[in-house]
């Protein structure tokens, strides 16, 4: 199975700081002191893209989506 | 007990409407605690959304289970139609209609929930908020066309739901922000106006004497069967 690199992309905008990501992908992510989301940098390692997958998909604000690492 | 095997279909509509409402009253519950961003502290707070989700089609299931014996059961008739259009069961047509106006009302959320992604998040929110309507209107459903709502247990389930319902959209109100002062107190008036409302129904319908002839006559003349 061919796997292509992935990256994952807040919406600043519609983020409303529920931080359910935070508690699903903390490989990337931790919340600030209000509640926000901090993402370290870098595209998803393999193995970490269910997890991803899973902080996108609980988002309350359909605020996150992951795009191809590249492009 | 000879009722019960006598009956399978009968028993089971009953027995699984009293776990649907019970389901969604869990489901509504934990929306709520979720919007509220309730964070309880041995629980994730990805958790009470995925309970929330997965109670929900729990309850769905429980729903097509309940829906499903009523239409087969043969001694009262209801009709295919009557599963998604309001109203057009020949038994306790205003009873079963509530019900059915309820399914309509959570199947467009269960449907929008299913497409939230395409049709973005205020659309969805906006419909997601017919949940309350539902719920309410499965309660009059409930109370008016189940023939155990004069069992003692029965009210008091129908009582610790209403409860804790009224008490999680107060709680949500309250604590919401200082905002929409008029609206918050016109919503938390609206929502114990339904309360009383509801044991206003109580005590004049279902409570007060010979209920299954009048949830009957008011559409026909020939009585339906009594049924305990
Ligand atoms: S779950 Fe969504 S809304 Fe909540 S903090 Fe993360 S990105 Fe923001």
């Amino acid at each position: 199975m061919k796997r292509t690199a992935r990256r994952l992309v807040i919406d600043r905008i519609a983020c409303t700081g529920h931080g359910l990501c935070a508690e699903l992908f903390p490989e990337q992510l931790a919340l600030d002191d209000w509640g926000y989301p901090i993402q370290s940098p870098g595209p998803i390692a393999g193995g970490d893209t269910r997890h991803a997958q899973r902080a996108v998909a609980a988002c309350p604000a359909l605020a996150m989506r992951l795009e191809a690492a590249r492009g | 007990m000879n009722a019960l095997f006598n009956d399978p279909l009968w028993f089971t509509t009953r027995a699984s409407g009293t776990v649907a409402f019970g389901l969604l009253t869990v489901t509504v519950v934990l929306g709520v605690a979720g919007v509220a961003r309730y964070a309880p502290a041995r629980m994730g707070r990805f958790e009470v959304a995925a309970l929330h989700r997965n109670i929900s089609l729990l309850a769905l299931a429980v729903l097509g289970v309940h829906i499903g014996t009523a239409l087969a059961d043969s001694f009262v008739p209801i009709g295919w139609t009557a599963v998604v259009v309001p109203f057009l069961s020949p038994y306790r047509t205003t009873w079963v209609g509530l019900g059915t106006l309820a399914f309509d009302l959570l199947l467009a959320v269960y449907l929008t929930s299913a497409v939230r992604l395409r049709i973005g998040q205020r659309r969805w929110k906006a419909v997601h908020l017919c949940s309350y309507g539902a719920w309410a209107v499965a309660l009059f459903h409930a109370a008016g066309t189940g023939s155990d709502t004069r069992l003692g247990l029965q009210i008091t389930l129908y009582s610790v739901c209403v409860a804790v319902v009224l008490a999680a959209i107060l709680w949500r109100l309250y604590t919401v922000g200082p905002g929409h002062l008029a609206a918050r107190v016109g919503l938390a008036t609206a929502s114990v106006a339904t309360v009383a409302g509801f044991y206003g129904f109580l005590a004049a319908g279902p409570l007060a004497p010979n209920w299954s002839h009048r949830a009957q006559q008011a559409q026909s003349t020939e009585p339906m069967g009594e049924r305990r």
